[in-house]
């Protein structure tokens, strides 16, 4: 069967070759014309007068436009319509476009765009978190509050309390293809989009808007990203849309592609937040309550940040089961770029407030900060079919060695974990302790976590990465060494799947047989780099019971499978591997109706596997029945649809089931630290994580390692700055660090953690695009026992814990 | 910018001659004028590593390079590697080890890598991180690419 098999990712022999087709990468029609934006220089003020007589002039220009040129501005927001293509007069942020440029290249676009000499009454900008709360500037109407049991009263009666505030940076996508799109105009005023985007229903809605066309008047096509990661989820609709208008008006092919800053300075990035912190704990480190304020910081438009704000807030339990739980959260307005989504989509910031408290209550009791945490772990799930079994894990994660056997892909499979270890250890050790606060297993928002996996998983790391003797190690290590540090730290994850906007979570499929016996695939997902294509065609290749090479991976295209969500959410393959399952089953059932009688058997008896399709000894190959189908006059197309069971949610009350599941994982980092400098190093890292009964083992091993570096770049050299006056003065791979090559940790091993889903998922996988992304929460935290070994105070280390940032947290722990 | 020269180079065997902007560059030549879409723009000053190339046998940056600069050149893009066969091994390793996900920074990562097997390069992962630590990936944290490396090494070793 092909499903559960390490195969490469369908596009990996075009991208060896150089013949894998970006947007920038099509072919155009003679005549193409493309474009720029001219931006503005200050955050906020009245624009008093826009001069483009020397950008029409320039050479190689065929039209500009501003928002003075439309009656109504075309919208781009993906939510409150308060995002107009060109500023309307007032300025909300420096990069906002102001104008666009149409050309006969991109270059000359380009410079003609620099050319414009915008008067623009300047106003005092509302740039910080502090100014936001100054000048009162909020999206809704206040804060959002969810939470469970009487925080007050809880800390009241608590043995002790600790207050903090945490300062945790953005983060620039930086997807290596930056925004791109292609307008194509079309008879009738129809308009054809190529756009690098994750969301093309939204391109096709916002473009129809902007041209006055109904939805079927625009189609828009994407064969893949140059990478996603939230960051083409909504941001790619000012390309399209500008594209479709100059498309219009020219009549001519439009295209536009972001230079590297300019994609920088215009889109939006990671919200940027402060957590402030309240907890009470009692002398074992149990956690009686924790009272959290999240300030987000949102930026200009509202764009995704209610949704990125509310999934901060139900990350901000992770593991672990609080007995009364307070977040506040307030989503504030600045005139800076519009955050947007990104990889875990507030998340991460969640996770990482109540990461923090457990270091800090670690700190105070002068604990193992693992210790903590195992002790505030919810209850771990009873008979959920998810035992680990079989091989090793500890025998390939000694330290050193090379977890991944050379052999090929396929030798990138899944670890099995250690099984005995694991259960027995679930009745011994802190955890087990009775509680003193009553849990119940149930989150700040209600859903009841059903499926807890991390004391196995925590357990079967800790030993097979050393985690104790290690500790000891690094110990003995910062007593000895007075310049340099070192620290280690084991953080769980716990990530819930689903859109939290319930209707998102549903899918479309298009699935065609030909008469050949070959198959052409079609869903409402797109390929950004992860994978879902070829994890949906082995899916659609196990139901037929063909090979791969019987299945054609076609484009995302609106004109074959209509109202798709967005591949956000971690939800791709979930939603459209069941949405191509069912579309395959459909027609699967018709050939069987077809050909049973031949094979004298029941039709709910004939089976497809091996190419072949029988009953019993009969038998006849998968292109026989196909013709057998096809001369007795039934479909060979069908569509498939799912809509995920189980949850609802209302996000005014912060109450419901959210999510169907949680994906959990665990990872152990071990750095060291330069005291003289704050430069810092990750020497070993290693993971476990939950992917439920993995489609394709090495295809979601290379997630979990892309997210887990990602989210170490985040926490760490990945540091976004803005001047004074609001400009980003960090918007180039120049000034802004992403990891290189080197800054991986030296010894780096991962592993699956090898359980069934309980729901019932696409073959009991689980999603894994954005929770590994929380691993490199390690990072952060093992940076912050490096600092706290370096005196008696607690260090405080914010994120991304830059050298800087490192080196100031050295001086504030030894007091 | 409207000023051209006209400049004669072989690019991937083919030697062609064309009137080129003065200030255009080399890996813009490469996409706009020939078609050689594999290269691709990432950053366009040198940072990011995903319009790598060669040029007169060096691995050089297409963006840090103008089309005038290379008049008498000899260049070599992936297209060029593919169709001729060269570093054949380290495209499969690539492909086995997964060692690419939404495939932006390859084409300058395998060059980057031949480059680096090419010159002698032994299968020390500490080395093979360094080499390549020019060329950015934001989607596989490395690992594979670095494995896929050690894999050809130690396959020509014993070849």
């Amino acid at each position: 069967m092909s499903v559960h098999k390490s195969l490469p990712h369908d596009a990996a022999r075009l991208h060896v070759t150089g013949t894998a087709r970006y947007v920038d990468d099509i072919p155009t029609p003679t005549g193409c014309l493309h474009l720029a934006f001219g931006t503005s220089p200050v955050a906020k003020g009245r624009l008093t007068a826009l001069n483009l007589d020397a950008v029409r002039a320039a050479p190689g220009v065929v039209a500009v436009m501003s928002g003075a040129d439309f009656e109504v501005i075309p919208d781009c927001s993906p939510s409150a319509h308060d995002e107009p293509l060109l500023s309307d007069g007032t300025i909300h942020y420096a990069g906002q476009p102001l104008f666009m440029v149409v050309a006969e290249s991109h270059l000359l676009a380009r410079k003609a765009a620099a050319l414009a000499t915008p008067e623009i009454a300047e106003e005092p900008a509302v740039l910080t978190i502090d100014d936001a709360l100054a000048a009162g500037t909020i999206f809704e109407d206040g804060p959002r509050v969810y939470g469970k049991g009487d925080v007050e009263a809880a800390l009241r009666m608590t043995a002790r309390t600790i207050d903090g505030q945490l300062e945790i940076g953005g983060q620039e996508h930086f997807y290596l293809e930056g925004q791109a799109a292609l307008a194509l105009p079309q008879e009738g005023g129809d308009m054809v989009i190529h756009s690098s985007s994750q969301h093309p229903t939204e391109i096709q809605h916002k473009v129809a808007d902007a041209l006055g066309l109904a939805m079927h008047g625009v189609r828009v096509e994407v064969r893949r990203m140059g990478g996603g990661f939230g960051g083409k989820e909504s941001q790619g609709n000012h390309l399209a849309i500008a594209c479709a208008l100059a498309a219009r008006a020219t009549g001519r092919a439009c295209k536009m592609r972001y230079d590297r800053d300019d994609d920088f300075i215009i889109t939006g990035k990671r919200h940027d937040l402060r957590i402030g912190y309240r907890v009470g704990f009692d002398p074992d480190g149990r956690v009686t309550a924790v009272d959290f304020t999240h300030y987000v910081r949102c930026g200009w438009s509202m764009d995704l940040s209610l949704p990125v704000a509310d999934r901060a807030m139900l990350h901000a339990d992770n593991a672990y089961d609080l007995p009364a739980c307070r977040i506040t959260s307030h989503r504030l307005r600045t005139n800076t770029q519009s955050a947007t989504a990104f990889r875990g989509f507030g998340g991460p910031q969640g996770m990482v407030g109540i990461e923090r408290v457990m270091d800090h209550v670690a700190h105070a009791l002068n604990m193992d900060p693992l210790a903590v945490r195992r002790v505030n772990y919810y209850a771990e799930a009873q008979g959920d079919g998810t035992d680990a079994s079989g091989g090793s894990l500890l025998a390939k994660m000694k330290a050193g060695a090379r977890v991944l056997d050379s052999a090929a892909v396929a030798g990138r499979g899944a670890v099995k974990v250690d099984g005995g270890g694991g259960r027995a250890a679930r009745f011994g050790g802190p955890h087990s302790r009775p509680p003193v606060a009553p849990r119940d297993a149930m989150t700040p928002y209600g859903m009841k976590v059903e499926d807890f996996a991390l004391h196995r998983i925590t357990t079967q790391l800790a030993a097979a990465c050393d985690y104790d003797a290690r500790r000891a190690a690094v110990a003995d290590w910062n007593a000895r060494q007075p310049v340099l540090k070192k620290g280690i730290a084991l953080t769980p994850v716990k990530f819930g799947i689903s859109f939290t906007l319930t209707h998102l979570n549903q899918a479309g499929a298009l699935v065609h047989v030909y008469q050949d016996g070959s198959i052409q695939m079609n869903h409402g997902g797109t390929e950004m780099g992860q994978g879902l294509f070829q994890k949906v065609a082995q899916v659609a290749a196990a139901r037929f019971g063909v090979g791969l090479d019987a299945i054609k991976i076609t484009a995302t295209d609106t004109a074959k499978v209509p109202n798709t969500s967005a591949t956000a959410a971690s939800s791709g393959t979930d939603l459209n591997g069941m949405a191509v399952q069912a579309a395959c089953d459909e027609i699967r059932a018709r050939i069987a109706k077809v050909v049973a009688p031949e094979l004298q058997a029941r039709a709910e008896n004939v089976v497809f596997a091996d190419g072949m399709v029988r009953a019993g000894t009969a038998a006849m190959t998968f292109g026989e029945a196909v013709q057998r189908a096809y001369m007795a006059r039934i479909s060979l197309s069908a569509t498939g649809f799912y809509a995920t069971p189980k949850i609802a949610w209302d996000r005014i009350a912060g109450q419901g089931r959210p999510f169907y599941y949680f994906a959990y994982g665990a990872a152990c980092s071990e750095v060291v630290i330069d005291t003289l400098t704050g430069e810092n190093r990750i020497l070993r890292t290693d993971i476990l994580h939950d992917a439920g009964s993995s489609l394709n083992p090495a295809l979601d091993i290379g997630q979990i390692e892309g997210g887990f570096v990602q989210g170490a770049g985040w926490l760490t050299t990945e540091e976004l700055v803005w001047d004074a006056t609001g400009r980003l003065r960090t918007h180039a791979p120049s000034t802004y660090k992403i990891p290189a090559c080197s800054d991986r940790p030296e010894v780096f091993n991962v592993a699956l953690w090898d359980g069934a889903n309980r729901e019932e998922t696409v073959y009991r996988s689980k999603a894994v695009g954005e929770p590994p992304l929380m691993l490199g929460i390690s990072v952060w935290s093992a940076l912050a026992q490096a600092c706290a070994a370096c005196g008696p105070a607690y260090p405080d280390l914010p994120a991304p814990a830059t050298a800087e940032a490192v080196l100031a947290a050295v001086e504030r722990a030894r007091g | 910018m409207h000023e051209t020269r006209t400049i004669s180079l072989t690019v991937n065997g083919e030697t062609s001659t064309n009137a080129v902007p003065v200030r255009q560059n080399l890996v813009d030549f490469l996409r706009n004028t020939l078609g050689l879409t594999g290269s691709h723009v990432g950053c366009e000053h040198g940072v990011c590593g995903a319009c790598t190339l060669e040029v007169n046998g060096a691995m050089v940056r297409g963006c840090l390079m103008l089309a005038v600069q290379a008049d008498g050149a000899e260049i070599t893009t992936v297209e060029g590697f593919a169709d001729s066969g060269r570093g054949a091994d380290l495209r499969q390793a690539f492909v086995d080890r997964n060692a690419l996900q939404c495939g932006y920074c390859t084409p300058g990562m395998l060059a980057s890598a031949l480059e680096y097997v090419e010159g002698g390069g032994v299968a020390d992962r500490s080395a093979i991180r360094e080499h390549l630590s020019g060329n950015y990936c934001r989607c596989t944290g490395y690992q594979s690419i670095v494995d896929a490396v050690c894999d050809v090494i130690d396959g020509r070793a014993r070849s």
